[in-house]
């Protein structure tokens, strides 16, 4: 029983990582849109994709 | 591969090839505009493009002459176009309503290899829009938008592109508000799974106070963050006397955790923390399911959305474009086929023929000449003409229109407007019950006088409850969705289902404008005869000359000689050198030609003689859609109809019959008649329903209890209205109304299902036995009960209503 000490934090701990992670997936922007990305990935093949950022800033998914 | 045979199509748009055609690389072009962007794409290695899609293309109607985008780069518009700009780097947003498929999406995102200085490109299928990173120093705004026109993607540029302040991250919040919640009934949950199935029991009893204190410390943010719209919500409701439904979900909220954290903190039970968190969960869920909106739709669209951005103003006889906020009256404007009149002006030269369908709803459209008087809003259908404003923008005949107090008070948008008149009552007898119980206790034992009450507001929580509205509408709200009918918020169908009478607008929304509105009267005519026909009346810009040129079905023949247009008269013609005329009897009379006697009964006519021989007459006549009558005749059953049409009253008779005796018409009604109009009605205790589609109804729209607009394709402009809906679905009014009426008895339904939840839930409570794992069993049970019970008899409320049969449903884009 004393490894439920242990796992306790773990598994707390572990379940707050998933929770960080979500909450950056929802402020990246990446629930904005829910159709272009399924578009998107059926014209991978067709060349280059997207251009260089002119610059790193504006290198988000994060519409205004 | 099309053969020479049948008619090759354009491999660029797949446009039929006609007169125009090209062939070039060994495939076919509908027109040159289709071939530049074809070799475009394929000098800059974009041919792919088509490979993606089969002829993804759009026809360029017109090339971009460079300045006709110039008026972009004046500081006053570019710096509120610009979403960011810093001194090397601007990233914009346009709307281009011309994206439709997999190839578009690619191309736009591609467009850095058409030119040097475009950086990142993202688009937005939903919102149909792109929003491009580029160096101004290398690539100027107006070349964007010139190099997107260029290749067939117009920008939307409206007047209302100015206001830049675009709602974002509304459902950012709540999706982390459900995240977190979520989160936090998922970790409490397997603590609480322990304890409920005696965990103490084979180890030291060490564990039940350190699960129950992390379990606390996990439901902290459910309750301050993940519920803190309920206790504002709950907050105003007493602050305005109010007893909304938000009221017991906070009691209910706030006494299980006070029950928790006494039960914890002296070590007597484990809490309520599962089912707290869990009922946060599922009513956030609720939530979501209910503020579903549609991105590409804007149900709060004012002239500004229908206004162009942008005129061309004549400056000492040279034509620049200017924005149409630096516009003055005595400011001289010249204006082609198809533009918009900005502002109301006079005409100064060339020929005006004016539809003013959208503003005041008269079918016809009509010329004026030199001096008369332009409203804003008409759409000019002849050629080229100069007008002089008379007026500013703001102060227009039309938009004065909403300046209208009607568009100053915001609209009734609190959600749940049903059950908050159910929660009244509910309210009162829940707090009631719960002091009852505790004073049915208190002489015997004041803490399980405490207990009791705490468990009767706990039990008593209206989850199930609140969730029966949203689940039930908001299914239903998507279903209508599936069949375009696009309805605002769940709140509207309440507000369909409580509707008693229904007025129409007449132009556009019972009858069809354009196409499809034709005949032909007299002895049918010969192919070659047709063609004749349709190659002279291709040759005017007059609107009726277009709509037999549009609808008739004939290969264009011969060159037109000798063509001649007299304004108000007709128009005349040598086509493969038979003299070809079409236009007024009398007209035709003049020329020499033996015509009958016909009546102009419906609409006005265009009449055809070739070679000197009258052969029959074009009715312009506004038919009245298929199906409408049927629709209108079960309606009449139920509702009280009115018609209200801008247009003269030459088919009254025709729509009295359609409507039925009782209903009233009024014809020659403009934009502010008709908004009294809807106040009269409303004055006399109905609650109305508008159905219309020009910015003359705008006001009407706004408001009726119910403002349904109609349009001829999504995504095309309305004005601010309720419900949005395709033409095509006119026919479905009636289904529309049923279908509410039954998706609001479901949510009754679901109330019902849900209070006898918690009269056992009270039964338990009252007596002061409610245990947690009761709580923790019944909490879920009702709600997923009332949740599925919601979402599949709105299913079949739908079917009963004969949805399906009724609107047409659209091949999946």
């Amino acid at each position: 029983m004393t490894a439920i000490y242990l796992m306790l934090p773990v598994s707390l701990l572990l379940a707050l990582i998933f929770l960080i992670a979500y909450v950056w997936s929802v402020r990246s922007g990446q629930y904005d849109d829910t159709r272009t990305p399924a578009l998107r990935i059926l014209t991978d093949d067709a060349g280059e994709m997207r251009g260089e950022p002119v610059s790193k800033k504006h290198l988000s998914y994060k519409n205004p | 591969m099309a053969s020479e045979a049948s008619p090759a199509v354009c491999v660029h748009c797949g446009a039929p090839c006609r007169g125009l055609a090209v062939r070039r690389h060994d495939r076919d072009f509908c027109c040159h505009g289709c071939l530049t962007v074809f070799e475009l794409l394929q000098e800059n290695g974009l041919g792919d493009f088509y490979r993606l899609s089969d002829r993804p293309g759009v026809q360029v109607r017109e090339s971009a002459a460079l300045d006709r985008f110039a008026f972009l780069d004046e500081p006053a518009v570019r710096d509120r176009l610009l979403d960011f700009s810093d001194a090397r780097s601007a990233r914009v947003t346009f709307h281009l309503p011309a994206i439709h498929c997999v190839a578009c999406v690619w191309l736009l995102e591609n467009l850095f290899k058409l030119r040097e200085g475009i950086g990142r490109s993202l688009v937005n299928f939903e919102k149909r829009e792109v929003t491009i990173t580029f160096e101004p120093g290398k690539i100027p705004l107006s070349e964007l938008a010139a190099l997107l026109t260029s290749i067939g993607y117009e920008p939307t540029l409206r007047l209302d592109s100015l206001d830049a302040a675009r709602p974002a991250g509304g459902s950012t919040t709540l999706y982390l508000r459900l995240g977190v919640a979520g989160f936090a009934f998922g970790n409490i949950m397997l603590f609480s799974i322990c304890l409920y199935s005696g965990m103490d029991r084979f180890s030291a009893p060490v564990f039940k106070p350190l699960f129950g204190w992390i379990s606390i410390f996990l439901a902290l943010p459910v309750m301050f963050y993940s519920a803190s719209n309920y206790w504002r919500a709950a907050w105003l409701a007493l602050r305005q006397r109010t007893l909304t439904i938000d009221l017991p979900i906070a009691l209910g909220l706030a006494a299980l955790f006070t029950q928790s954290l006494y039960e914890v903190g002296t070590g007597t039970g484990a809490g309520y923390l599962d089912s707290l968190t869990g009922l946060v969960f599922f009513l956030l869920i609720g939530r979501v399911f209910q503020e579903r909106t549609y991105q590409r739709l804007s149900f709060d669209r004012d002239y500004k959305s229908f206004f162009p951005l942008a005129v061309r103003r004549v400056e000492q006889g040279i034509e620049r474009t200017v924005p149409l906020s630096g516009l003055a009256v005595g400011d001289r404007l010249r204006l082609r086929h198809g533009e918009l009149i900005p502002a109301d002006s006079r005409v100064v030269g060339g020929g005006a023929v004016i539809d003013y369908s959208f503003v005041t709803g008269e079918s016809e459209p009509v010329e004026l000449g030199v001096g008369e008087v332009l409203y804003a809003g008409g759409r000019q259908m002849g050629g080229a003409m100069e007008i002089e404003i008379i007026k500013p923008v703001s102060q227009s005949y039309l938009t004065s229109l909403w300046s209208h107090e009607v568009f100053t008070k915001s609209r009734d948008n609190s959600l749940n407007a049903l059950l908050n008149r159910f929660s009244r009552g509910f309210t009162m007898a829940v707090v009631s019950l719960a002091f009852v119980a505790g004073a049915w206790w208190w002489s015997e034992d004041v803490s399980k006088a405490v207990r009791a009450f705490t468990s009767v507001l706990i039990v008593a929580c209206p989850c199930a409850l609140a969730l029966s509205a949203p689940f039930a509408l908001g299914t239903a709200q998507r279903l209508l969705g599936r069949f375009h009918v696009f309805v605002r918020n769940v709140n509207v169908l309440e507000r369909v289902a409580g509707v008693d009478a229904i007025v129409f607008d007449k132009t556009g929304t019972l009858t069809a404008s354009g196409e499809g509105a034709f005949g032909f009267i007299g002895e049918p005519l010969s192919g070659v005869e047709a063609g004749r026909i349709r190659s002279l009346a291709a040759r005017s810009m007059h609107p009726h000359a277009r709509t037999i040129a549009n609808s008739l079905v004939a290969p264009e023949s011969a060159e037109v000689q000798e063509f001649a247009e007299e304004t108000g008269s007709g128009i005349r013609g040598k086509v493969g050198g038979d003299p070809v005329l079409l236009g007024s009897i009398p007209w035709l009379r003049a020329a020499g030609v033996s015509c009958p006697e016909t009546s102009t009964a419906n609409g006005s006519m265009v009449h055809a003689a070739i070679q000197g021989r009258f052969r029959g007459s074009f009715v312009m006549s506004g038919a009245v859609r298929s199906g409408v009558q049927p629709m209108l005749t079960a309606l009449s059953r139920s509702h009280e109809l009115v018609l209200l049409s801008g247009d003269n009253d030459r088919e009254r008779q025709l729509f009295q019959t359609l409507l039925g005796e009782g209903a009233r018409l009024r014809f020659g009604q403009c934009p502010a008649d008709k908004l009294a109009a809807i106040s009269e009605l409303q004055a006399a205790g109905h609650s109305v329903m508008m159905v219309g589609d020009g910015l003359n109804d705008a006001g009407a729209l706004r408001q009726s209890d119910v403002g349904v607009a109609v349009v001829e394709e999504v995504g095309a402009f309305s004005p601010a209205s309720d419900i949005i809906l395709e033409a095509r679905n006119v026919p479905a009014i009636a289904a529309l109304v049923r279908f509410s009426r039954g998706a609001v008895s479901v949510v009754w339904a679901g109330i019902l299902l849900s209070l006898a939840y918690n009269v056992v839930g009270l039964t338990f409570a009252a007596t002061g036995r409610l245990s947690p794992i009761v709580c923790a069993i019944l909490m879920p049970l009702s709600s997923i009960t009332v949740v599925t019970f919601a979402c599949a008899a709105v299913g079949w409320a739908a079917h009963r209503a004969g949805l399906a049969t009724v609107l047409n449903q659209e091949k999946p884009s």
